[in-house]
């Protein structure tokens, strides 16, 4: 058999093409743009400026530096805010539980809207004046835990964290389950007739055997993290000031002001960061293919 | 025994709770659609005095809804089919001949998994080829952004079909194209729909790609036009409602028949290590 006729390399042309073209070129050509003061006014004619727009971010009393500060602390703290509740739900679930099917699926639900939709629901539900959560919190006597959910610098991360993961602990969960249900019992009573406790049972039994599940929710996780807009976007639109401003948004702020060159110099810090965490997992990946 | 009791009731109650608070925000939408303006602004959950049904029609008129729906359709119907088939082909190849190039290829392929989109240069791209402002133009790039996560799960599976599937349909005379459309699409069926049905509702629920590519209303998809709407409409909570409703119902009616998919879908990584 003729391998490169019955396996033609033809066959890559169309998504390489469009890959390399719609995805990756304009990466690049931000890259470029990065060092130029390209903008809406500019008509075709772009200038080389050096480092410029970088020494602005890295040095303007515009806070961009905080915006590149709260995407890396979206991204850790919402990945722990999911994660952990997600494992014990879905050892919970997988233990046995009688309407295990019912709940998952409910769980899940949240998972498959669009962030805009939750944005705007949750930018009603959170309202001081008359959104949901603050008339249960009144209708349960809780007064003394209403919020201005939205607008209190002390509260709007905790209120972002806490939409992020109405939206994510169920399909989170659901990857978990999926890892859990591959362990075999015997493992869990072997461990129990050695005298293991759940913590132990968790830690020598449960975590190892779950790596792979562990693994794809960090790669999600993560990824998603860094990228995060839409949810931010429409819940609080950086505000209040700019409180909740992250990379994403002022990127877009910029482009929407005409601030081109700007606008890919951010773009071009987002790619750094997403490409050293990238190589980790990557090599990460490679080393458990070969393990195996 | 007993303590095992209330530790079922403990997290049967949980639970419950948790349960509670994903679908009354669920319930919440639903029965505020139904409502006068003045009701739905006191946001409550009581039933609505009066059934106010003509809020929909009102806002499929108003909220542009038929042609987001329209437009919703054609992005993720034509770039999830493009993209998952020639995602499969590609992946096929890769699988097949693990040469030193096509190992490069898969690994700078997996890179789009975790490198953002530069929409400002991407406009410029889309620009040079007469594309701005244009359907095909947003077909186009939601394909090319899916094709990383398409061949990464694709590619992961196929290693799982045997080759002897491919050596026997050679000999029987097949060529590349029929022994792949054939022969393996079908074998594949479980993980192309999964890619299918998870990349569909992506594109139904992104709103970056259009926020930045599209500048005429008449190429939004239903997920701008209802972000216009609540700008337009911020106090008439009854109609923002009635939209989210109509949005949010393909996605979920996707889900409810493709259940069996996702869930098997998200898995199979996860189980394969």
């Amino acid at each position: 058999m003729k391998k490169n006729k019955i396996y033609p390399m033809w066959f890559l042309l169309v998504p390489l093409a469009l890959y390399s073209v719609f995805f990756l070129l304009p990466s690049i050509l931000g890259i470029g743009y990065s060092f130029t003061d390209w903008n809406s006014r500019s008509m075709g004619e772009v200038n080389f400026v050096g480092l410029e727009n970088y020494i602005e971010i890295f040095t303007s009393d515009k806070d961009y530096l905080s915006g590149i500060g709260h995407t890396l602390m979206f991204t850790v703290i919402s990945n722990i805010v999911k994660l952990i509740p997600a494992l014990f739900l879905a050892i919970m679930l997988n233990e046995g539980i009688r309407g295990k099917g019912l709940y998952r699926t409910l769980l899940y639900l949240p998972s498959i809207l669009p962030y805009v939709i939750i944005g705007i629901l949750f930018t009603s539900i959170l309202n001081y004046n008359n959104g949901m959560l603050n008339s249960v919190l009144e209708f349960l006597h809780l007064d003394f835990l209403k919020q201005k959910w939205l607008s209190d610098l002390n509260v709007v991360w905790k209120s972002i964290f806490g939409v992020d993961a109405w939206r994510g602990v169920g399909y989170v969960m659901t990857i978990f389950i999926a890892g859990l249900s591959t362990i075999p019992r015997s493992y869990y009573e072997a461990a129990q007739i050695d005298g293991a406790n759940f913590w132990q049972r968790l830690r020598y039994v449960t975590l190892p055997m779950i790596s792979g599940s562990v693994m794809i929710n960090l790669v999600f996780g993560i990824t998603y993290g860094l990228k995060v807009f839409d949810i931010i976007y429409v819940l609080t639109n950086g505000g209040p000031g700019h409180a909740t401003e992250v990379i994403t948004t002022y990127s877009y702020q910029l482009y929407s002001s005409g601030q081109y060159g700007m606008s890919t110099a951010l773009n071009t810090i987002l790619l750094l960061i997403t490409a050293v965490v990238g190589v980790l997992i990557v090599k990460n990946m490679s080393k458990q293919e070969v393990q195996q | 025994m007993t303590k095992k009791r209330i530790l079922a009731v403990l997290k049967h109650v949980l639970m419950i709770l948790l349960c509670l608070a994903v679908v009354l925000p669920f319930y919440l939408v639903v029965i505020n659609s139904f409502k006068t303006k003045g009701e739905a602004a006191r946001m409550n959950l009581s039933l609505p005095t009066e059934w106010q049904f003509s809020n929909y029609t009102e806002v499929i008129r108003k909220g542009k809804l038929i042609q987001g729906f329209l437009n919703s359709l054609i992005y993720a119907g034509v770039s999830t089919l493009i993209g998952v088939i020639s995602s499969a082909m590609a992946s096929f190849v890769m699988s097949r001949r693990r040469t030193k190039v096509n190992s490069f290829l898969y690994y700078f392929v997996l890179c789009g998994l975790f490198f953002p989109v530069n929409y400002v240069t991407l406009s410029r791209v889309l620009g040079t080829f007469q594309l701005t402002n244009t359907k095909a133009g947003i077909v186009i790039v939601f394909t090319s952004a899916m094709i990383p996560f398409c061949v990464f799960t694709i590619r992961n599976f196929i290693s799982s079909v045997p080759v002897e599937l491919d050596e026997a349909a050679v000999l029987d005379g097949a060529g590349p194209l029929s022994l792949f459309f054939r022969v393996i699409m079908p074998m594949l069926k479980p993980v192309l729909f999964t890619c299918f049905i998870l990349q569909f509702m992506g594109v139904w629920s992104d709103f970056l790609t259009p926020l930045y590519l599209s500048s005429k209303s008449k190429l939004f998809p239903m997920t701008m036009a209802v972000y216009q709407f609540f700008g337009k409409n911020t106090n008439y909570w009854n109609y923002i409602f009635a939209d989210i409703v109509l949005t949010c119902i393909p996605v979920i009616l996707v889900y409810l028949i493709g259940q069996k998919y996702i869930i098997g879908g998200l898995t199979s990584g996860a189980v394969k290590e």
